[in-house]
């Protein structure tokens, strides 16, 4: 038994179709073919899923795709604008904040929505705030470079009447 | 022109990665895909009396039911590819399901396809199998005991081998050692947490007789091989794709059932079908690493000079002899006993041991962590017994630097080495007097600060395939590449390696555009795909830059060397009267007469005008096979303040000095050492696969397995000397390994220093709080 749910991902509104059991992440993969939203763990652990919703980061393992009716949500595919990555991704680029890259997605848009709340974290803040992220392969320090450096990015524009970045 | 080699440019893979534009194997989607799913044994060991599939065949959307009595004849079973001689090796087989006995929590004995995974899950539920528990044996040295249970019928005691190693005169040393010291040791088993799970799309063309299969892999074209005797498919009718893939440590190589299951299965119903496993199948399924129990012994002088080193180890291996199993305990291990040096005798003695538990292979490092670890923890204490500072040990007995070559007692032979060099730049990052003096100063305070150090080297680049064919590993470990010159002078290049995040698409292009004077943009590497790479081994034992890097490097210089005839005869002069200038064949002392890799590449292609005897075309393959492994080495630091009143340790600094030779790319070679350390830091302080006595596993989850977190790690200090090795033209060795090799020791023995006054010399592994509580409070009990 399937529904129809209404939704607007990465700016586009759209109508998806999913049963109730249906995991947001399962419906961004199978449905949309949004598969730069990773799975890599049954348990809310890893954060590889982690999308916005309505600009706050969830992991999309944990909310039903039912549940997203009527919200905004943004995947690692809606960051770069007009082919510009975002400052995020342009600072794990730049850091070397990736290695398999399977869990980036997920570090990304954890970063995206701490940077919006607290725009000049410190090293401490950082490691904790990605705290429900995990990395196998960086160990965590140039992902901890990146973030510090796309908040330094970030701040930098959003100088009075520079343009502000998105998430 | 500037070069490439050596710099640390942003990587190439990454675009694609960061934008969610990379292919993962489960985002692979193929019109009429079905999905697999396996009934799993709840039970570790049991009698499987009957499987009944009625329920489940009529689930809405359930295709086909699949048991071991419909697939026994239909299908070999999973094959041990590393049949180490001289050990009387038993390899029972693997059924691919398993139809009279199940010998591990997870063991498959049935397969469901249907329409959705959800369904395939629905049908999971509803095979009922009837199972005849049987006891379990989870520890390696309790399963060789005349009471354990024994799992297969002609492996006597569990023993699947019994592997010596012997240099020297062992039993006269030790007989006449001034100093003895001796450990047992535990090294617990681990998960390795590749954090894409394993995942597996087939498809087969009836007409053609065509099976191809994406699959996460380090190596590809040895899962051709293996799916090719699995399922009784001629090679050459497989294709394997090993697209973008999510990290692997060493978890990718084997070949496992259920991947060729989801093969069988879209052969029989003749479509597509996917099975991604999810995590908790992957902490049952996927191999673990590590598992030794270890009685280890060293013995010296009064005055610190090491004279012998003696193991006995039971190391398990899981149900079943996972594809390289044999080969990590033995040839990647014992023959590495000696370290960092020289020890004139040696004698070892390893048990490879089944127990009623996930099968166990190659976990990052293999063999040279555990064997690191031993002989690191047993230096310590020797030198805590002779009452001697453990770095003065350990620099009266490292391998001078001008003796490499140097052949060590087990009978292998390092290539080069200045480890002197990297011990002294790492005490010297750390202020080790000074910080000596700290602790001093701290334990007058009641504070317990601890400092650990590891010299290390290690045996990577595997290898030269002569060797690998002695020790049994079965296929060659040279490596292959192909570089392919369009007309419009962008190249392609294939090779036989699959890196899964090391960074190859851009070191190896770093190479290339060096060699051929272009943009890096004009040149892409290719790898994963067995219908367009060259036969190659696969991306592990730190062996994809040492030993394909090289491959790379000859192929490009064929094509280099074809161009250059091309551009004699274009320019009418001998080819010895060219120079190649800034990406530029040039007739010496006539700049103006030139041609570039632009120019050779359209007029090779077009072939107007080629040389006499010359053929058309400009590429070229090389298969490097090289003369010896590779020994990267370093010396590692580090301190920390233990609370003696919770056992919690906190790391204070971690310094890393590695010597990897010449770096391609500095930034990824430092991306390596952060990733390795961090894992042999989970490794020591929190990491262990935990089973109960009945063979439950009960770290079967992310909530359980202690991964580690970006709150719980240090920052960690890097640096690196240079010594270029002398068996590769590159002169490089693998980097991949050396952080989790090293790091583990290094965080024990520093703990192990700081509880110096409470008594305590060693406590294993993993350092959690209330393993490192519980020692003080024995040591503490011990002292009243």
């Amino acid at each position: 038994m399937t529904q129809t749910i209404t939704l607007n991902v990465n700016g586009q509104a759209l109508k998806a179709q999913a049963e109730p059991r249906t995991l947001l992440v399962h419906m961004l993969r199978d449905e949309l073919n949004l598969t730069g939203t990773q799975v890599g763990c049954d348990t809310s652990q890893c954060g590889a899923c982690t999308v916005l919703l309505d600009g706050r980061a969830v992991k999309s393992c944990s909310v039903l795709a039912v549940q997203a009716e009527g919200h905004k949500i943004t995947t690692i595919e809606g960051l770069a604008r007009d082919g510009t990555l975002h400052p995020v991704q342009q600072a794990f680029w730049e850091k070397h904040g990736l290695q398999c890259g399977f869990c980036t997605p997920g570090f990304v848009m954890t970063t995206v929505e701490l940077l919006r709340d607290n725009p000049d974290p410190t090293e401490d803040e950082i490691r904790h705030a990605l705290e429900g992220n995990v990395c196998r392969c960086t160990g965590y320090q140039n992902i901890v470079a990146a973030v510090r450096s796309a908040a330094s990015a970030l701040r930098g524009s959003r100088r009075p009447g520079a343009a502000v970045s998105g998430g | 022109m500037a070069t490439l080699f050596g710099s640390g440019i942003k990587r190439r893979e990454d675009p694609r990665l960061l934008t969610g534009r990379g292919t993962y194997t489960d985002d692979v989607k193929l019109p009429g895909m079905l999905y697999a799913a396996f009934v799993r044994s709840p039970f570790a060991h049991a009698r499987v009396r009957s499987v009944e599939t009625k329920r489940a065949k009529k689930v809405a959307g359930v295709v086909a039911v699949y048991t071991g009595q419909d697939t026994k004849d239909r299908v070999n079973p999973v094959p041990c590819a590393w049949n180490v001689p001289n050990c009387d090796l038993r390899t029972p087989p693997h059924p691919l399901l398993a139809y009279e006995k199940v010998r591990y929590v997870g063991d498959a004995v049935a397969m469901v396809v249907a329409e959705s995974r959800a369904a395939a899950r629905d049908g999971v539920d509803l095979v009922d199998v009837d199972y005849e528990p049987l006891d379990a044996v989870v520890n390696p040295e309790k399963a060789t005991g005349k009471e354990a249970p024994q799992l297969h019928a002609d492996v006597p005691g569990n023993v699947a081998f019994t592997w010596k190693v012997s240099g020297g005169d062992p039993a006269k040393t030790f007989a006449e050692a001034a100093v003895k010291v001796e450990l047992r040791l535990l090294q617990p088993r681990l998960q390795p947490t590749a954090l894409e799970p394993r995942a597996a799309v087939a498809t087969w063309n009836d007409a053609m007789g065509q099976l191809t299969l994406w699959v996460t892999s380090q190596n590809p074209h040895i899962h051709r091989f293996l799916c090719s005797v699995m399922l009784k498919v001629p090679e050459h009718k497989i294709r394997v794709v090993a697209p973008d893939v999510g990290g692997g440590f060493g978890s990718k190589i084997p070949g496992y059932a259920d991947e060729a299951l989801v093969c069988f299965a879209a052969m029989d119903l003749k479509r597509p079908v996917k099975w991604t496993e999810d995590r908790s199948e992957n902490y049952k399924v996927t191999i673990h690493g590590r598992d030794h129990v270890e009685y280890v012994e060293l013995c010296g002088t009064k005055d610190g000079t090491i004279t012998g080193l003696r193991t006995r180890v039971y190391a398990g291996l899981g149900a079943y002899a996972s594809t390289a199993a044999p080969g990590i305990p033995t040839i990647l291990h014992g023959l590495m006993y000696s370290g960092p040096y020289t020890i004139p005798n040696i004698e070892g003695t390893v048990y490879g041991v089944y127990t009623t538990t996930t099968p166990v292979d190659a976990y990052r490092g293999a063999g040279r962590p555990e064997a690191t670890y031993l002989i690191e923890r047993l230096v310590e204490v020797y030198a805590r017994k002779i009452k001697m500072d453990p770095v003065v040990v350990r620099r009266k007995n490292l391998i001078p630097k001008d003796k490499f070559p140097y052949t060590v007692a087990t009978g292998i032979t390092y290539d080069s080495g200045d480890y002197q060099g990297a011990l002294d730049k790492a005490l010297g990052m750390l202020d080790y007097k000074a910080f000596r003096a700290e602790q001093a100063k701290a334990r007058k305070q009641g504070r317990y600060l601890g400092v650990g150090v590891t010299t290390y080297c290690e045996i990577c680049g595997l290898g030269p395939s002569q060797v690998a064919g002695a020790v049994g590993f079965g296929g060659g470990l040279y490596d292959s590449a192909v570089v392919r010159v369009y007309p419009t002078g962008v190249v392609r290049v294939y090779i036989g390696g699959k890196p899964h995040g090391q960074g190859e698409e851009t070191t190896f292009a770093q190479i290339v555009a060096d060699e051929f004077g272009i943009p890096i943009e004009n040149i892409e590497i290719v790898a994963g795909d067995t219908e367009a790479t060259p036969q190659g081994w696969g991306t592990y034992g730190s062996r994809t830059t040492a030993v394909g890097g090289p491959a790379v490097k000859l192929a490009a210089d064929r094509v280099k060397e074809k161009a250059k005839k091309l551009a004699a005869h274009l320019l009418e002069a001998s080819e010895a009267d060219l120079e190649w200038k800034d990406g530029k064949f040039v007739v010496r002392g006539s700049p103006d007469q030139a041609k570039t890799f632009g120019d050779l590449a359209l007029m090779a292609n077009v072939a107007w005008n080629m040389p006499p005897g010359v053929e058309p075309g400009l590429e070229a393959s090389a298969f490097y096979d090289p003369s010896n492994f590779v020994f990267p080495f370093g010396t590692h630091i580090c301190t920390v303040e233990v609370d003696v009143e919770t056992g919690r340790v906190k790391i204070l600094r971690y310094i890393a000095v590695d010597d990897c030779g010449p770096q391609i790319n500095p930034m990824l070679v430092e991306g390596q050492v952060h990733g390795g350390v961090v894992q042999g830091l989970g490794e020591a302080l929190q990491e262990i696969a935990v089973y109960d006595e009945d063979g439950q596993l009960l770290t079967g989850t992310m909530m359980d397995y202690a991964v580690p977190r970006a709150s719980q790690m240090p920052k960690i200090e890097t640096a690196s000397t240079v010594t270029p090795s002398p068996v590769n033209p590159l002169g490089v060795k693998g980097i991949g390994e050396t952080g989790t090799i090293a790091s583990v020791p290094t965080v024990v023995n520093a703990v192990c220093d700081a509880l110096a006054p409470l008594g305590i010399t060693h406590i294993d592994k993993p350092l959690t709080p209330a393993t490192v509580w519980a020692a003080i409070q024995q040591a503490k009990g011990g002292a009243r």
